[in-house]
C-alpha cells in the first residue's frame, strides 16, 4: 500500500451563523466569524489516496486524473466563491451546514470519494491558515 | 462525523540537556553542544490535535476559542520565554523535546475537556520533530 498526496489551493469567503441560535448566541459561539458580510481565507487542500502500485505504470493513481477530479469536483465549486451563498451543501442543507473547516473537509470528502476509481481516498486535509487544519478520514 | 482538528502554537524557550545520572564526560558524549553549561534556545512549534464528532449546531469539533484559551493559559504561559530546566517537571527529567512533548500532552489530556486529545507534535527546529499520543507502554 502506498499513499499519495496531491495539494491544491482555493480562496473563498464564508461566515458562521446558525439560524436556530439567537443573535446573541451566534455572536457568543462564533465571535467575529459571525460577521454577516463574511470574510475570506486562502485554503490549502491536501488529498491523500492509497492503493497498490500498478506494476505496468508504477502509479498508485494517474496524477493527471486525480488533478482533474479535484479541479472539477472541488475547485470549480469552491474557488473564489462565497461558501454560504454559492455552494449547495452550505446553502440548502437542512439543518443548515455551517461552512467551518471541519464541514469543508467532510464536503470535499463526499465530493471526491465516489469519483475516485483507481485509488481509495484516505484523508482530506484542509488548511484554513498555516496554523489551523482539519483532517477527515471518512469516519462516521 | 468524526474529524481531527490541529492547531499550531509557538513557544520560545531555553534548555540544557544534562543528566545527573551521567558523569560530565558521559553528558558531553551524549548531548554534545546541547550540554553547554549555559544552555541555548529554540522556537518550538507545538501542534495540538484533537478529535471528535462535528457538532451539527456549530460545525465544529470544539470551539477554537476554548482550545486557544486553554493552550495559552496552561501551555504558553508555562513554557514561553522560560528556561525549561528551572521548571518543576524538569527538576529530575532532562528537558529534551521528547519529554517536553509528553509534559504538554499530559497537561492538555488532564485539563482540556472539550474534545479528545489525539496527539501533541513539536518541531524543535525545521529539521526535527517529535510526537506523542499517550501510548505509555513505549516509554
Amino acid at each position: 500500500m502506498v499513499y499519495l498526496t496531491r495539494k491544491a489551493e482555493f480562496s473563498a469567503s464564508h461566515f458562521y451563523h446558525n439560524p436556530e441560535f439567537t443573535p446573541e448566541e451566534n455572536q457568543r459561539v462564533f465571535g467575529k466569524c459571525n460577521n454577516p458580510n463574511g470574510h475570506g481565507h486562502n485554503y490549502t487542500l491536501e488529498v491523500t489516496v492509497k492503493g497498490a502500485v500498478d506494476p505496468k505504470s508504477g502509479f498508485v493513481v494517474d496524477l493527471k486524473q486525480l488533478k482533474d477530479v479535484v479541479s472539477r469536483e472541488v475547485l470549480d465549486a469552491l474557488d473564489h466563491r462565497f461558501l454560504n451563498k454559492e455552494v449547495p451543501e452550505f446553502l440548502t442543507a437542512v439543518p443548515a451546514m455551517i461552512p467551518t473547516t471541519e464541514n469543508l473537509a467532510i464536503v470535499i470528502w463526499q465530493r471526491l470519494a465516489p469519483k475516485l476509481k483507481a485509488a481509495q481516498l484516505h484523508r482530506v486535509r484542509v488548511y484554513e491558515t498555516p496554523d489551523l487544519f482539519v483532517d477527515f478520514y471518512g469516519e462516521a | 462525523m468524526k474529524a481531527h482538528l490541529t492547531r499550531r502554537y509557538m513557544i520560545s524557550a531555553s534548555h540544557r540537556l544534562h543528566s545527573d545520572q551521567m558523569s560530565e564526560e558521559e553528558n558531553r558524549a551524549t548531548y554534545g553542544k546541547c550540554n553547554n553549561p549555559y544552555g541555548h534556545g529554540h522556537n518550538y512549534m507545538v501542534e495540538v490535535t484533537v478529535s471528535g464528532p462535528v457538532a451539527a449546531q456549530t460545525g465544529m469539533v470544539c470551539n477554537l476559542v476554548d482550545l486557544d484559551n486553554f493552550v495559552h493559559s496552561h501551555i504558553l504561559e508555562r513554557y514561553d520565554h522560560r528556561n525549561l530546566n528551572l521548571l518543576p517537571e524538569f527538576a529530575k527529567l532532562v528537558p529534551t523535546t521528547e519529554n517536553l512533548c509528553i509534559a504538554i500532552y499530559e497537561i492538555v489530556k488532564r485539563g482540556f475537556r472539550k474534545a479528545h486529545l489525539e496527539k501533541v507534535r513539536i518541531e524543535e527546529t525545521m529539521m526535527n520533530s517529535f510526537e506523542y499520543s499517550g501510548k505509555r507502554e513505549n516509554l
